[in-house]
């Protein structure tokens, strides 16, 4: 929002869109209005309040104002075993648990100096990248909703359900897993599980495409989101975002390969960033494009692991799950790339208890949510709700 | 046919038992239990298995045999619900605004000729009451939303009455090319000049190579006059919650909803009858085949002006399911930097048309 002074013309109030500028009124005086969006707002995604100070339809400033689901991860962490975290952390980012987990695991293995056996680490990186995928439906169908496509949406959903239907099969959970333990797993994958994944793989590529006809080449999808809510790199670097935010500002950053875990050093994916040419890059398209193009990288990795994958003989998912974890003296910071971003643990142990003297989860969704000031700032309401549908945040882990 | 013109309505005008008009009260309870009957039916319920299907879902399934008594179900539930009236809204407009809306809704229904033998009221500027009076609609909008005293209410009461003023030019200058191929303003007879023996053919939208272009401005600015995808920005759901009547609830809302439907069936049974010839069958007569004269009359007229209806209304669905929002100023460059000069360019055209080609 600026205001220029216009000689003989009175003040012109601008709001600088992209790259052309909108005249909105002349010699009108207008009152500035304090709205409140959410806690309870369809397109907040949960219990995120934004206080947006408006000017007829222009958002002069929105500060977001989060806490509404504050559980106390940390504090519980430091009075529980190390194992019995890991349902906690599905209750952070409930739409990527077994992400969330992966996470964890992978921070207090590193601290245990544990290694892990192969065939679990394929299953680990099977499971999560279908669980990014489910993410990934959520987020697009969701985005989709804000911008008033109702039928995408319910495409998503669909499309989910199927991954939801298998990852029930294996774990014995739709959304709270607790499947991935420190130094293993709950389980082996039920057999049958790889053709199952396979068949999925097949039947959702073609469905992806139907997506991407229906919205991402829609020119009213395109009209709404193209240009809108542009986040520089150097900007989103200096706001510490990451995952599919960052990579949409055309930085080509994925954990997965710039600090390679698991088994993603041995496998072939690309990472996606936007080209500039479908979109301007840094906007809220670039960030959808990105999910779009990530989705058929996850079913690649799928695919190869599935080939790639040891047998059953001999296997013990738990062979090197610990009795009783109980680290030596030590700190250790371990990441993982979510959906969302980089999620990283922090932990540290006094070498005596079961359980962490402290454990700080560097929550990707936060330091994405950060930045919304910036990006929020002379935007029209519409486009408000498409900035914050393209941040993708999931509450649970802004607040944990 | 032209004795029979306006047979029904006439009779019912001219019941009037011991001196009470009751034959009128008729006339205007029929265009009131249709638009209940078909919202309750093809709007709602419709709807909902439509979207379902184009969805990959079932729908409504519990109530009934294939959910079939889900509206009624619905109804009796708004019905017992509490008649809330939020304490800080303003009582006059909060319970004045949906009525309004619905009385400019349902007015224009009194000039929609539902077959050639009914009509409510056989004015000869009919189609100018019609577009006239659905303007009352913004009153009730801009009363329902700034009575609610919700923010949000506001900025959908005031999105909408600047959309549907806004796309009314277009539309009314649309719905002049109609008119201006008729030469007259009657609902009836635009109707009687779009009838003939070879069905479709005599209808506007063939009679004139320009017709196209001011059939499809008026069905674009009608999606914006009723609030429909992709211009439904005054009840954008994921924006304003519920827009103008956020606070509504019980049988106002469901009042509100009545109009909403009686609007998309009267935008619909505008196009047809400007453009599509109305009550008139499509049927040709094909040789010793005579199609055209088995399905005309004014049981068949009242068929095919609610079937060419429910088809417009099936394409609005249609475009709901599939399209996003527009934004604010981009549904006003729409109006005002593309339709609104196409209107003027079809018009002027049409009047060339109309004058130089016979």
């Amino acid at each position: 929002m600026q205001e220029l002074e216009m000689a003989g013309q009175g003040s012109l109030r601008l709001s600088r869109k992209s790259d052309t500028i909108v005249v909105l009124e002349k010699d009108l005086s207008t009152e500035q209005m304090v709205l409140s969006m959410g806690p309870q707002h369809p397109s907040t995604h949960g219990v995120l309040r934004l206080e947006c100070l408006t000017d007829g339809e222009v958002v002069t400033e929105a500060e977001p104002y989060l806490g509404y689901l504050h559980r106390c991860f940390e504090k519980h962490c430091e009075h529980v075993d190390y194992p019995a975290i890991v349902p906690y952390t599905d209750r952070m980012d409930y739409l990527a648990g077994i992400n969330s987990e992966m996470a964890y695991c992978i921070a207090v293995e590193k601290l245990l100096d544990l290694e892990i056996p192969r065939r679990v680490e394929f299953i680990r990186v099977i499971v999560s990248e279908l669980n990014r995928i489910a993410s990934h439906l959520v987020a697009i169908g969701t985005y989709a909703i804000d911008l008033g496509a109702f039928t995408p949406f319910l495409f998503c959903f669909r499309d989910r359900e199927h991954i939801l239907n298998m990852l029930e099969w294996a774990t014995g959970a739709r959304m709270l897993y607790n499947y991935i333990w420190v130094g293993g797993l709950a389980y082996d994958v039920p057999a049958g599980f790889n053709e199952r994944v396979l068949e999925f793989v097949n039947y959702f590529r073609p469905k992806a495409l139907e997506l991407q006809q229906l919205l991402t080449e829609n020119e009213i999808f395109v009209k709404r989101t193209k240009g809108i809510g542009i986040m520089p790199a150097d900007v989103a670097i200096n706001y510490g975002w990451s995952g599919p935010m960052l990579r949409g500002s055309g930085v080509q950053w994925d954990i997965r390969r710039n600090d390679p875990y698991s088994i993603y050093p041995e496998l072939d994916f690309a990472v996606p960033v936007p080209d500039g040419k479908l979109s301007v890059v840094g906007d809220c398209l670039s960030r959808h494009l990105v999910r779009a193009l990530e989705i058929e990288e996850s079913l690649k990795i799928i695919e190869q692991c599935i080939d790639k994958m040891p047998g059953t003989q001999g296997f013990d998912p738990r062979s090197a799950v610990p009795k009783r974890v109980r680290p030596k003296a030590g700190e250790v910071y371990g990441r993982a790339e979510n959906p969302r971003g980089e999620l990283g643990f922090y932990i540290q142990s006094d070498g005596k208890s079961t359980s962490p003297l402290r454990c700080k989860a560097r929550s990707s969704c936060f330091v994405n949510l950060s930045a919304m000031k910036d990006l929020s700032r002379g935007q029209l309401i519409p486009d408000l709700v498409a900035i914050i549908g393209s941040l993708d945040i999931v509450l649970g882990e802004v607040d944990r | 046919m032209g004795n029979s013109l306006n047979a029904w309505s006439d009779a019912l005008a001219g019941f009037q038992p011991a001196g009470l008009p009751l034959g009128l009260l008729i006339i205007a309870a029929i265009p009131l239990v249709f638009i209940a009957l078909y919202a309750l039916t093809y709007g709602v319920y419709g709807e909902r298995k439509i979207s379902a299907f184009m969805q990959d879902r079932l729908g409504p399934m519990e109530v009934g045999k294939w959910g079939i008594l889900q509206t009624l179900a619905d109804i009796l539930k708004l019905l017992q619900k509490e008649d809330i009236v939020p304490t800080s809204a303003d009582k006059f407009l909060f319970v004045i605004g949906p009525g309004v809306l619905f009385v400019g809704s349902f007015l224009a229904f009194a000039v929609l000729p539902f077959s050639p033998a009914f009509i409510g009221a056989n004015l000869n500027v009919g189609l100018f009451f019609a577009i006239g009076i659905v303007a009352l609609e913004v009153v009730g909008i801009l009363a329902a939303g700034w009575g609610s005293n919700n923010k949000w209410s506001l900025y959908g009461a005031v999105r909408s009455v600047a959309q549907i003023v806004s796309y009314e030019i277009p539309a009314a200058i649309a719905l002049l090319c109609g008119a201006m191929m008729a030469g007259t303003l009657d609902m009836q007879q635009i109707n009687i000049l779009q009838s003939g023996t070879y069905g479709f053919a005599h209808f506007f939208l063939f009679q004139s190579p320009i017709a196209w272009l001011p059939f499809l401005i008026y069905f674009i600015a009608s999606l914006a006059e009723v609030n429909r995808a992709p211009f439904d920005i005054p009840e954008a759901e994921s924006e304003l919650v519920a827009g103008y009547f956020t606070e509504y609830s019980g049988m106002k809302f469901a009042v509100i909803f009545l109009a909403e439907y009686g609007s998309m069936f009267m935008v619909s049974a505008i196009i047809s009858i400007v453009f599509l010839g109305g009550w008139n069958s499509p049927l040709p007569n094909i040789g010793p085949i005579a199609l055209n004269d088995m399905t005309t009359g004014p049981v068949w007229g009242a068929f095919w002006i609610i079937s060419k209806g429910f088809f417009f209304i099936f394409v609005q669905m249609w475009l709901r399911w599939t399209l996003p929002r527009l934004r604010v100023d981009q549904l006003m460059y729409v109006c005002w930097k593309v339709l609104t000069p196409f209107a003027f360019v079809s018009f002027v055209l049409t009047a060339i048309w109309e004058i130089y080609v016979p």
